[in-house]
């Protein structure tokens, strides 16, 4: 219940952010990184049971996992294992695939979001932030793109607006590059710099959570390789579940790594423990590239 | 080396070409044949005359299209105004909402609704809307309407444009990349939201197009509206007043109009009309499309 009035109300308005003024006076000043209220600043996603069927197709079978909180962790395995459908679950986009039934629980600080309904839905997609494989800049300008999550969660302050945009463009690395023409459709940037507004407008509603679905697979090595950057520098705030098709990326990039296999998941744990000491022989025999 | 493919590729290439250059060459010959035939008129009057006299008097040789000029307009603007809201918010609520078993039923409903002949709905519109109109509506507002009225007009056309515009509606919308639903709603927008901010967004030029599709075909539009609108040549004062647009008039008068000197070009005349605004129409639409397209992408 708690939950579904934060989800109604809070959202909605914006938040002056007490802030400690340099002369000592409390200060009633505009966080862009404040914007929402936020119960605690620890977050962990439990994964309990979960299965999910599409059409009756079995695609996840019984997924147990906790997903520690400000740490990248990879989720890795062949193409059709489920990994898609698992971040689906996570932020609850599977509701638009058709013939779809979960079951079993996905537990957010404690509230499930399998269960989950109406506006808690909402409430529960802007904790968790979407990058897709390809960038899909929305059919509007740049400052827009950004300013979008706010404006849809009842921020429309011209001035605040500008400082979330501001914020989140330098948070995603874009701010110098796009600072002269935010005004022009987002549709004209590179694909690597349209990766980084996405992520920027993902960051821009606050999440704790960010889910990249192979984000950097359409992207040139330069652009990735900034992406991964971004990623490495953003785990000390966020916490990152990323599926990747590349083990070098894992590898390079990953804290706790997560093995699926048809739709099951093989092993996880510590990144450094499941590339070097693979406990399964079928992750040993995935590491050693025999199938892919 | 010349082979017989490369051969009969370049003469199906040239086929096709000639056909493509004829179709086009048509709507040049069409306008041309149009005017010659109506260049009589042009000699006992001017063209402002013509254009922006109302009196319609074929007997004395008085040739106004005003009211007819007038009634075409009110007719199509009654109907497109009508017939977008509707036909979005549904084409809207088919695609975003629905679920499968809607549209499987509605899908075909719509494309039987569009594959009515138009007499259908001019035989509907006189039993219903007609009556509802002179009974029930207009004695809200004015003293006396026979029903007959532009109104109905505009209806009747609305109802018969709506399953076009539906139907190009939907196709728009479904090639919408999911993507694009995908972001904005794990951003945390409602379906609403996304519709309104992302979807009708993107489609928006082809939005455009679909209107313009839709508008030159209620331009057109013949039989149903002529069951309907009255067909007096007056220019319409209200909503409850009779009107006769340009399609009814060449349709009515056809038949009868060698008796009369001049009835013929004037006739012509008025098919000239009609061709120049669907072509100017078209012609205006496709620079407000290269417009939104510049801005959006």
């Amino acid at each position: 219940m708690k939950h579904f009035f934060q989800a109604l109300s809070l959202p909605v308005k914006s938040r002056a952010y007490p802030f400690n003024a340099p002369d000592g006076k409390v200060a009633n000043l505009f966080r862009p990184d404040r914007k929402f209220h936020r119960d605690e600043e620890e977050s962990e996603l439990v994964v309990r049971d979960l299965n999910v069927y599409i059409k009756e197709q079995h695609i996840l079978k019984e997924i147990n996992l906790a997903i520690p909180d400000k740490k990248i962790t990879c989720i890795v395995g062949p193409s059709g294992c489920g990994k898609s459908t698992l971040l689906k679950t996570f932020n609850r986009l599977i509701d638009s695939v058709e013939g779809a039934r979960v079951s079993g629980k996905v537990l957010l600080n404690g509230t499930d979001i399998v269960s989950s309904s109406g506006p808690e839905i909402i409430h529960l997609r802007r904790e968790m932030g979407l990058i897709s494989q390809k960038p899909c800049p929305l059919p509007m300008s740049i400052f827009d793109n950004i300013a979008y999550g706010c404006r849809i969660h009842g921020i429309r302050n011209r001035k605040k607006l500008r400082l979330v945009v501001r914020h989140y463009l330098e948070a995603a690395g874009l701010w110098e590059e796009v600072q002269d023409r935010l005004n022009t459709p987002a549709i004209r940037l590179s694909i690597g710099q349209q990766q980084r507004l996405c992520l920027a407008r993902s960051l821009a509603v606050e999440p704790r959570f960010i889910l990249a679905d192979e984000a950097t697979s359409a992207l040139d090595p330069i652009s990735s390789k900034t992406i991964e950057e971004l990623f490495v520098k953003l785990k000390q705030n966020y916490s990152i579940v990323m599926v990747t098709h590349t083990l070098r990326q894992a590898l390079r990039i990953a804290d706790n790594v997560i093995f699926m296999y048809l739709g099951e998941v093989i092993e996880s744990g510590p990144a450094e423990r499941v590339f070097n000491r693979p406990e399964h022989k079928l992750t040993r025999k995935y590491l050693s590239g025999v199938f892919s | 080396m010349m082979t017989i493919r490369v051969l009969k590729d370049k003469t199906a290439g040239g086929i096709m070409f000639f056909l493509t250059l004829s179709s086009m060459l048509l709507v040049v010959i069409m306008g041309i044949g149009l005017f010659l035939k109506s260049a009589p008129v042009f000699e006992e009057h001017s063209l402002g005359e013509l254009l922006f006299s109302s009196s319609w008097k074929p007997m004395r040789g008085e040739f106004g299209f005003l009211p007819f000029i007038m009634g075409t307009i009110w007719v199509t603007v009654i109907a497109v105004v009508m017939a977008v809201p509707v036909s979005l918010l549904t084409a809207i609520y088919l695609t975003e909402y629905a679920r499968p078993v809607v549209r499987k039923y509605v899908f075909p409903a719509l494309d039987i609704l569009a594959g009515l002949p138009s007499v259908i709905y001019g035989v509907w519109g006189t039993l219903l809307i007609v009556p509802f109109i002179s009974g029930w509506l207009a004695p809200r507002f004015v003293d006396f309407s026979t029903g007959y009225t532009m109104l109905a007009g505009g209806i009747v056309l609305g109802v018969m444009i709506l399953p076009l515009l539906v139907s190009l509606f939907i196709e728009l919308i479904t090639s919408v990349p999911e993507e694009l639903r995908e972001a904005s709603i794990s951003l945390g927008a409602t379906r609403w939201q996304t519709t309104k901010a992302v979807v009708v967004r993107a489609v928006l030029p082809g939005l455009v197009a679909a209107v313009v599709l839709a508008v030159s075909r209620a331009l057109g539009e013949t039989i149903a509206v002529l069951m309907v609108c009255g067909n007096l040549p007056e220019i319409p004062g209200s909503l409850f007043d009779a009107c006769y647009p340009i399609p009814a008039l060449i349709a009515n008068n056809y038949g009868e109009m060698l008796s009369l000197p001049l009835y013929e070009a004037a006739l012509m005349f008025a098919a000239l009309i009609l061709f120049i605004v669907v072509l100017l129409f078209n012609l205006v639409s496709r620079v407000v499309l290269y417009r939104i397209e510049k801005t959006f992408s």
